[in-house]
């Protein structure tokens, strides 16, 4: 029961990343994306991680649509039409043969949610066990982030630090 | 109780099918915009559902009451390009 609601949700992903790449209009575009980062949310709360969901809500279908549509108003003359270019024959052969591949080797990989795997029997235990007594953090996954990858979220941290500096110096208005 | 909810989620699934097709069809711009409003209506409730198929509620309530708030920006947006863009 579990996996069965999946296959609709996945489907309807499927559908609205075909139509945002074929779609000819670069608001339709836009609004499609929004669709898909709704579905992709579903997704995840489905599979039971609900922040991760909420994050995919806020970024993909709220703050990505705003941000597309103000680049489109900032950039874009005003008809937003697109002539699709035929897509190259490599890519034609080559992408779905690359998919194959990932849909062979995602055949080893463990169930989702199996208590045997070697994720659920080797690594989480330590960490649940003992992330306390390391960080005296009472919250697993912040203090993961917060304290046994601090060096990972402080780079994190500066790179999106510079990329809002280098945005907003681009677009700032000149008050000339 | 639980397979009833099921159903329902199941049911609400196949229903967005039909907004989707006006959002990939739809000939005019507001036509899309329409069919994703209904879209994230639905996934809303999609979302409650599911909070009550997983007995945690609390949890869910929270994500659904931010997409219905993100609804409401996202669509503010495309109404305020719309406007100083002209229609297209």
């Amino acid at each position: 029961m579990t996996f069965s609601f999946e296959i609709p949700l996945l489907l309807l992903l499927l559908v609205t990343a075909v139509g945002a790449v074929l779609v000819e209009d670069l608001i339709s575009a836009i609004l499609l994306l929004g669709s898909y980062s709704f579905f992709l949310a579903l997704v995840w709360a489905w599979l039971g991680a609900v922040d991760v969901a909420f994050v995919e809500a806020v970024v993909g279908a709220g703050l990505a649509t705003v941000l597309f549509l103000l680049t489109l108003f900032g950039t874009a003359p005003k008809v937003s039409r697109l002539r699709l270019p035929p897509p190259p024959m490599a890519a034609l052969v080559s992408l779905p043969l690359l998919g194959l591949l990932l849909l062979y080797a995602a055949n080893d990989l463990p169930q989702f949610g199996d208590p045997q795997s070697p994720p659920s029997t080797h690594i989480s235990p330590t960490y649940l066990e003992q992330s306390y007594q390391d960080t005296h953090t009472p919250n697993v996954v912040t203090s993961i982030l917060m304290d046994y990858r601090s060096l990972d979220t402080m780079i994190e941290t500066v790179v999106i630090f510079t990329a809002g500096i280098a945005c907003a110096l681009l677009l700032r208005r000149h008050s000339s | 109780m639980k397979t009833f909810f099921f159903l329902v989620l199941l049911v609400l699934a196949i229903l967005i099918g039909a907004y989707l097709y006006r959002v990939l069809q739809g000939p005019t711009i507001f036509d899309r915009l329409l069919g994703l409003n209904g879209i994230s209506t639905k996934a809303i409730i999609l979302l409650v559902l599911m909070g009550t198929v997983f007995e945690r509620v609390d949890m869910f309530i929270d994500i659904s009451t931010g997409y219905a708030l993100l609804n409401l920006v996202g669509a503010l947006a495309v109404a305020k390009y719309l406007e100083q863009k002209g229609l297209p």
